[in-house]
């Protein structure tokens, strides 16, 4: 049963691959048609209904206006699970510097875009096959959370 | 009885694969966080020109989506399959329908040229906004965000993606034509005459024995690592004080685990110094607004059950090839000097 199953995500994930959805790499960006306030608040209520927790958010804008550069609304929203975070800092201390996950947020135009690391870019942390499913998983949250704000 | 179940429903779940690509849908996720849900531009530069998809051919636009422009941000989309391209190419032409969805219409021939001419009259009118080397404009598309000198950002003409998409033909008419919307006139009705036009197309064609193959490092770690000698709270404090050193203001040091745990809980074993250059952040950010994903800058000191204490930091060199922008490529070099910099001060 657990062969059979195997083989059959194989396929999958050749298909998935053959389409560009397993393996590229390259940046994750979505375009939302709200202004910053309602797509901040958004994104944030959406990374909670994922199972995240949002552990901070950087106000770029804010450090650049107050040196004196002009700049539209520019946030980095940084977020993770909590026993994931504590797990995976153990066992990969590598992957310290990309913890907790993270999503810049800023306006244009009448828009806002957002947009994270993919982070099957970091694959080669360690040729553990756990930190590979563990980074897909990543990858397709934070596509379902990109897709859900684009809804 | 389970076997069949779950190959059906994985059958189900491959289905979209197998259906006929859905043009609005496939750019809506590959296209419009650059380009603008109605090609309006962004990131990336306005394809819904009248001008634009008038003189753009299918083939151009193909080779473009595939093969993208290397160091110039527009990724190439090596993994769709032509149908899904093509699909996304008939999805642009709706956005005008009429002459400009028939591209290449009135055709024009280039004639003979002479490429030294041609160079002459390029640093005449051209120069000033695609480069001296045909390079292009700084920063990206159009970036409604921040300050700009100019709409659009004028494309780099000795792109290696550029110059493989791109047909003699269609460089003559965008000169002929000029690009409606843009800065680009045309250098038709500004009195250039078709022998000149095409002195300036064989002069650009000629960058093919020029361009530079822009390609990341491929080589370059995830991670900047270096082991410390003194405890962890001595060498957060040094990082602090090389960062000062160096120009950068401190913003926040805190636990890993701070925000995601209650305070008691939290391992203070692993402590983030954060710390920026707003001039440095200002500089990248007018260069490419999606360079946020490594700001604001920060190193992680970290203690092992052993007790050894190591810093870390992301590598900015490896984070570079997400980007696509030979332009970061220098911010990423300074900031993983500085990196280096500022840890072995600290670890010293």
């Amino acid at each position: 049963m657990k062969t059979f199953t195997t083989i059959l995500l194989g396929i999958y994930l050749l298909f998935t691959a053959a389409t560009g959805q397993a393996v590229e790499e390259r940046m994750m960006m979505a375009r939302i048609q709200q202004d910053f306030p309602e797509a901040m608040a958004q994104l944030q209520k959406t990374i909670g209904e994922y199972g995240y927790t949002v552990s901070r958010i950087q106000h770029i804008d804010v450090g650049l206006t107050a040196s004196g550069f002009q700049t539209d609304r520019y946030r980095i929203v940084f977020f993770g699970k909590p026993e994931e975070i504590r797990q995976l800092s153990t066992r990969y201390p590598r992957l310290i510097p990309y913890l907790p996950l993270m999503i810049t947020i800023f306006s244009e135009g009448e828009d806002t875009l957002i947009s994270a690391t993919d982070p099957m870019i970091l694959r080669s942390v360690s040729s553990d096959q756990a930190l590979e499913h563990q980074l897909l998983r990543w990858r397709g949250d934070i596509a379902a959370i990109m897709d859900e704000l684009v809804r | 009885m389970k076997i069949p179940i779950l190959t059906s429903l994985i059958l189900l779940w491959c289905l979209p694969l197998w259906a006929a690509p859905n043009g609005g849908q496939l750019y809506q996720r590959h296209c419009a966080a650059c380009h603008g849900l109605s090609g309006q531009g962004g990131v990336g530069i306005p394809l819904a020109l009248p001008d634009f998809l008038a003189h753009a051919s299918d083939r151009y636009l193909q080779a473009t989506i595939r093969e993208g422009r290397p160091g110039r941000v527009m990724p190439a989309f090596q993994a769709l399959s032509d149908a899904q391209i093509d699909a996304i190419i008939q999805h642009m032409r709706q956005w005008h329908p009429g002459d400009a969805a028939k591209p290449g219409s009135p055709r024009v021939t280039v004639g003979p040229g002479d490429v030294k001419r041609g160079k002459a009259l390029y640093g005449e009118h051209c120069a000033l906004c695609h480069g001296t080397n045909g390079e292009g404009g700084k920063g990206t598309g159009v970036t409604f965000s921040r300050p700009r000198n100019l709409p659009i950002m004028p494309p780099a003409l000795n792109n290696t993606g550029f110059l493989a998409a791109v047909s003699n033909e269609m460089i003559k008419r965008t000169l002929m034509d000029g690009r409606e919307g843009t800065p680009m006139i045309s250098y038709f009705k500004a009195g250039l005459s078709e022998q000149d036009i095409d002195d300036i197309v064989h002069y650009i064609r000629s960058m093919e024995q020029d361009t530079i193959h822009w390609s990341p490092d491929r080589e370059a770690e995830p991670t900047i690592v270096m082991d410390s000698d003194y405890d962890l709270a001595t060498t957060v404090e040094n990082i602090q004080r090389a960062a000062v050193g160096v120009n950068f203001r401190i913003i926040r040091v805190q636990h890993l685990e701070d925000g995601l745990f209650s305070e008691d809980q939290v391992n203070s074993k692993q402590v983030i110094i954060y710390f920026c250059n707003f001039n440095f952040i200002n500089q990248a950010l007018s260069i490419d607004p999606r360079a946020g994903l490594y700001m604001p800058c920060r190193i992680t000191v970290n203690e092992d059950e052993q007790g050894q204490v190591t810093v870390m930091a992301l590598n900015p060199k490896f984070m570079s090839r997400i980007f696509n922008n030979s332009e970061l490529d220098e911010s990423c070099d300074q900031m993983y000097e500085m990196y280096v910099s500022i840890m072995e001060e600290a670890t010293l």
